[in-house]
């Protein structure tokens, strides 16, 4: 165990109120993300965080440091939506089961971009990606240009959407998503690889129609 | 070393997330940085894909409410009351 994991522990069981508060003001706004790729509803979302933070206290003592308490308390997130969303019959996102050697995917610039065999250069680029330094929306991160991104990651396959909110929100390690998800790094990867550019092709139309 | 060996801009953009996390082999990533050394195409793909997560990573917002922390507060106290009672 990290001797910062061991001293929250230690906080929390001795009833430290101010180490539990801290400890959600640190993890809520993640663990809600992560729970709204679950059950789509932002109260549903916030009920699972809270029974989420019951279920550690509840378990506190059977904690024993073989993950990190942050991965623990995930876990337990992953859970208690999981177990949520089933029971209002949404399907689960079965990253498990992705196997990325057999799942083809759509390519990640639209083919006619490209030159084709018979040109010189085939596969270069026939209409090359502009530079996007010149739009002032995307400098200074309008919510404009935000809500384009959170639409772009709402339409995602789940499995896509919780790797792409664990990673690229939430600032997660690859290696903590793997080990959370028990996906392989490959596949995790390759989920990361859709879902990045989907949103990156949203964010290509988006500065093409502001033009 | 032929133009067969050289990667095209359309299998660059299936390699950037490899590259950005450096999951590569060495010759692999070598033959990746020659192709952007002579492509603007590719450097700007790249350049899109930065600011990509970058952009996503602003999509912090999300907490709970304060209602819903001042219940998290309250039951922690539960908790506490019921796990110093039955000590
Ligand atoms: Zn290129």
């Amino acid at each position: 165990m990290s001797s910062e994991d061991q001293r929250v522990i230690t906080a929390l069981r001795s009833g430290d109120e101010d180490a539990f508060a801290v400890l959600v003001e640190r993890y809520s706004g993640q663990l809600q993300r992560l729970a709204y790729v679950y059950v789509k509803d932002r109260h549903v979302a916030e009920e699972v965080v809270q029974e989420t933070w019951i279920g550690l206290l509840q378990s506190i003592h059977r904690f024993e440091g073989r993950s990190s308490l942050k991965t623990w308390l995930f876990r337990i997130l992953l859970n208690v939506a999981r177990s949520r969303a089933r029971k209002e019959s949404r399907t689960i996102p079965f990253s498990s089961l992705f196997d990325a050697s057999k799942d083809a995917g759509e390519p990640s610039v639209d083919a006619d971009r490209f030159q084709p065999a018979s040109a010189r250069w085939p596969d270069h680029w026939a209409t090359p990606p502009s530079q996007w330094h010149q739009n002032p929306e995307l400098q200074a991160v309008s919510s404009e240009t935000r809500a384009h991104v959170k639409a772009a990651i709402d339409t995602l396959p789940d499995n896509q959407r919780e790797v792409i909110t664990l990673r690229d929100i939430d600032g997660l390690t690859s290696l903590e998503v793997c080990n959370l998800l028990t996906i392989s790094d490959t596949n995790q990867r390759v989920l990361l690889h859709r879902a990045r550019g989907k949103v990156r092709k949203a964010l290509e139309t988006y500065v093409g129609e502001a033009r | 070393m032929g133009i067969e060996d050289e990667i095209t801009c359309k299998e660059i953009v299936e390699l950037v997330t490899d590259y950005l996390e450096s999951a590569m082999s060495e010759p692999d990533r070598a033959r990746f940085d020659r192709h952007l050394s002579t492509c603007r195409g590719c450097v700007i793909y790249l350049e899109q894909m930065r600011e990509t997560i970058r952009l996503t990573g602003t999509l912090t917002e999300d907490s709970l409410s304060l209602v819903a922390k001042s219940n998290l507060m309250s039951a922690f106290h539960d908790w506490k009351r019921e796990a110093t009672s039955s000590t």
